[in-house]
């Protein structure tokens, strides 16, 4: 019994040791994905390069007191501040390239002193945020509370430290503002749906995997000597790998509608934005995903040893691509990164047709960039394509 | 008619098909034999036009095959080593399938797939799915797939690895009837006995070279012996004189075993009584005479000093 016991785990063990990138794959998958996660949350020490996030402040106020909350906020290393104007803000935020915006109102800085020691009414502060970055918008809103108080105090009692004494020892100070929050949707009125940017990220995370299988699937095919067959017609290899690179491409938006279908109907999950920009990302999406594999049979060997390959690709593709944990906590060097990576394009192009309620030009950029995506794919998939069965 | 003329291919270092050239006419059952890694499937891809020779052409009627999308690779049909099929599938779906690679559509390929059905019994099969099928039955389906678009030519590539002997006599009676339809089959096998059943002619490759190629009997030809006679002595003493009896100008080849004696030998009818009144005249009774035909196995081993199964 011993015997075979000892035969059967040194089978196993040489058997595992036998195929080497499904070895390498196995050690250093989970050793670079955990350094990953271990380098943006902080690191040794947290020591990391940290990202910032970035806030846009509206200041129709131009008081000392809302000039101080802006040099304030400036001055607060996890932001990013600039001055913006409410349109611009709006539009920025609502574009998704910036995360919160502070608007001051006319007439801040007299009402926050006044409010600030006594029951006066309170001036109303706008927060305009993106609800696909809720976290920010919290952390924004506690930053703001700290300079809020401080620009005010500061103004009122000449320092923070009289302001500190006299807070602590009277106990009348109030918080001199209150907070008017809007999450920037399509419309007005337009509830945040979180639905809308789930089903978009693991919508373009499983047709990535749909794509892989298909790349398998024809590593699979020439195993079984079917590409033999389909090569022993009269028919061209453009067509050949056209043929599939459509088929791949028809299942993924199908995949993709059939996501979104479901989301309407049972998460009432809307496309706000521009219907044609939404088909087009689609359509590009489904594209790249097609060339990406047929780009998975060109470099293929082994169907199991490609598909682990493959699947370590995609993953990080879409963890950088913002599917896992949002983008904006990754250092900035990385953030610019990810900016190559098809997934944030598609994720991005997503979020803007379906919920952010963008127009069809804002889909340009996104359907431009996943065809170009598709375009590399595909001419390396067609030039790198094993088409001679060597036997 | 197919005509390959002194193609080459090489993988790296590795030349897997050195000048390879032969030819097969209207009709003609012509066997492509040697040991797994010969160069045989190498061979038939070129013709198949699935593979570039580096060098030598492959032309069908007369004309060179010309890129992926010559319309002379109709003319040809492959039945590839492997079960090319779609277990997902129908019987019937896969060979619409396969028709469609070669614009077979609507009644015409209802036709087509019906006579290919037919002709490898898997009609009333039609509708099951591939994947419940018995290995004979894929092997016949993974035929009946190539004859859809009615090639010429049949490029039949170890058709009958893992069948049982009842489907590969069955696979053998649909390739008989091929052939008196008048198509041309290539044959690849290291399977001797199918080659001698199959094949009017038969081209030996070893290590990607023409080592010889002829009829059967031309290659039985290049033999030292054609026939063995086995004779079972009444003695087994051990005492035979099997010098002198070499010496005989009928005997070829001689062995003594114990009482068995084995004698080469060219020609049945003229070598036989000879040799028979000599072993009467000089005291060495028989009690049994047997002759045993060389195979391709012997022709093989006589051409190359190794074994057909040799990989």
């Amino acid at each position: 019994m011993i015997i075979a016991l000892r035969a059967l785990v040194r089978k196993d063990l040489r058997l595992f040791f036998s195929d080497r990138r499904a070895v390498v794959m196995s050690f250093v998958a989970p050793i670079l994905i955990g350094a990953f996660f271990g380098y943006i949350f902080g690191g040794l020490g947290g020591k990391a390069e940290t990202s910032r996030i970035p806030v846009l402040v509206v200041d129709h106020d131009k008081s000392a007191i809302s000039a101080d909350i802006f040099s304030r906020l400036q001055g607060e290393k996890t932001l990013s501040v600039a001055a913006s104007e409410l349109d611009e803000a709006r539009a920025a935020v609502k574009k998704g390239s910036a995360s919160v915006a502070v608007v001051i109102p006319p007439g801040f800085g007299a009402q926050a002193r006044s409010a600030f020691t006594s029951a006066a009414q309170k001036p109303e502060i706008g927060i305009l945020y993106d609800p696909s970055h809720a976290a920010e918008q919290g952390m924004v809103q506690g930053m703001l509370a700290g300079t809020v108080m401080q620009a005010v105090g500061k103004a009122m009692f000449s320092g923070l430290s009289a302001l500190l004494g006299r807070g602590a020892g009277g106990g009348g100070l109030a918080v001199p503002y209150r907070v008017n929050e809007e999450a920037v949707t399509a419309r007005k009125g337009v509830p945040y749906n979180g639905y809308a940017h789930s089903f978009g990220g693991m919508g373009v995370q499983f047709i990535l995997f749909m794509g892989i299988d298909a790349g398998v699937g024809m590593l699979l095919q020439r195993q079984r000597g079917l590409w033999r067959r389909f090569r022993a017609a009269p028919l061209s290899r453009s067509l050949l790998l056209g043929s599939r690179a459509l088929s791949s491409a028809l299942i993924a938006m199908l995949v993709l509608c059939t996501i979104f279908a479901f989301a309407r109907v049972v998460f009432g999950v809307r496309i706000d934005g521009s219907l044609a920009g939404f088909a087009g990302v689609v359509i590009a999406f489904s594209l790249m995903t097609a060339a990406f594999g047929l780009l998975v049979a060109a470099l293929g060997k082994t169907p199991d040893a490609t598909r682990g390959l493959a699947i370590f690709v995609t993953l990080i593709m879409v963890m950088l691509g913002g599917a896992w944990v949002p983008s904006f906590i990754f250092p900035p060097w990385l953030q610019k990164i990810t900016l190559i990576m098809p997934t944030r394009w598609a994720v991005d192009g997503l979020d803007a047709m379906v919920w952010r309620g963008l127009g069809f030009s804002d889909a340009v950029a996104p359907i431009a960039v996943l065809l170009l995506f598709a375009a590399i794919f595909g001419v390396l998939a067609v030039t790198r394509f094993r088409w001679e069965a060597e036997g | 008619m197919l005509e390959v003329r002194a193609v080459r291919k090489s993988y790296g270092n590795l030349v897997a098909v050195d000048g390879v050239s032969l030819r097969a006419g209207k009709g003609e059952t012509i066997g492509l034999l040697g040991p797994n890694g010969a160069g045989k499937t190498t061979t038939v891809s070129m013709i198949a036009g699935l593979t570039r020779p580096d060098s030598g052409e492959v032309l069908i009627d007369g004309k060179a095959l010309r890129g992926d999308t010559d319309p002379n690779k109709g003319k040809i049909g492959l039945v590839p080593q492997e079960l090319a099929l779609y277990d997902e599938l129908g019987a019937r779906e896969n060979l619409q399938f396969f028709g469609a690679l070669y614009d077979l559509d609507g009644a015409k390929a209802a036709r087509a797939i019906d006579a290919a059905l037919e002709l490898v019994g898997l009609s009333d099969r039609s509708k099951d799915r591939v994947g419940t099928f018995s290995g004979g039955m894929k092997r016949r389906l993974n035929l009946a797939a190539a004859l859809l678009h009615d090639p010429q030519i049949l490029l039949l590539d170890e058709p009958t690895v893992g069948v049982d002997p009842q489907s590969r006599n069955a696979i053998f009676d649909n390739l008989e009837t091929l052939k008196a339809q008048g198509k041309t089959l290539v044959y690849t096998t290291h399977y001797m006995e199918e080659a001698e059943r199959l094949c009017d002619r038969l081209v030996v490759i070893d290590h990607g070279k023409v080592i010889a190629d002829d009829t059967l009997h031309g290659l039985y030809a290049l033999l030292p012996v054609t026939n063995m006679l086995v004779i079972e002595l009444v003695r087994a003493d051990g005492g035979f004189p099997v010098e002198q009896f070499r010496r005989l100008p009928e005997v070829k080849s001689a062995e003594c075993s114990g009482a068995i004696l084995r004698a080469g030998v060219h020609d049945l009818t003229s070598g036989a009584p000879p040799i028979l009144q000599w072993l009467s005249d000089h005291g060495h009774p028989y009690h049994h005479v047997v002759s045993e035909r060389p195979d391709l196995e012997t022709v093989f081993l006589s051409l190359t000093g190794r074994s057909l199964r040799d990989s």
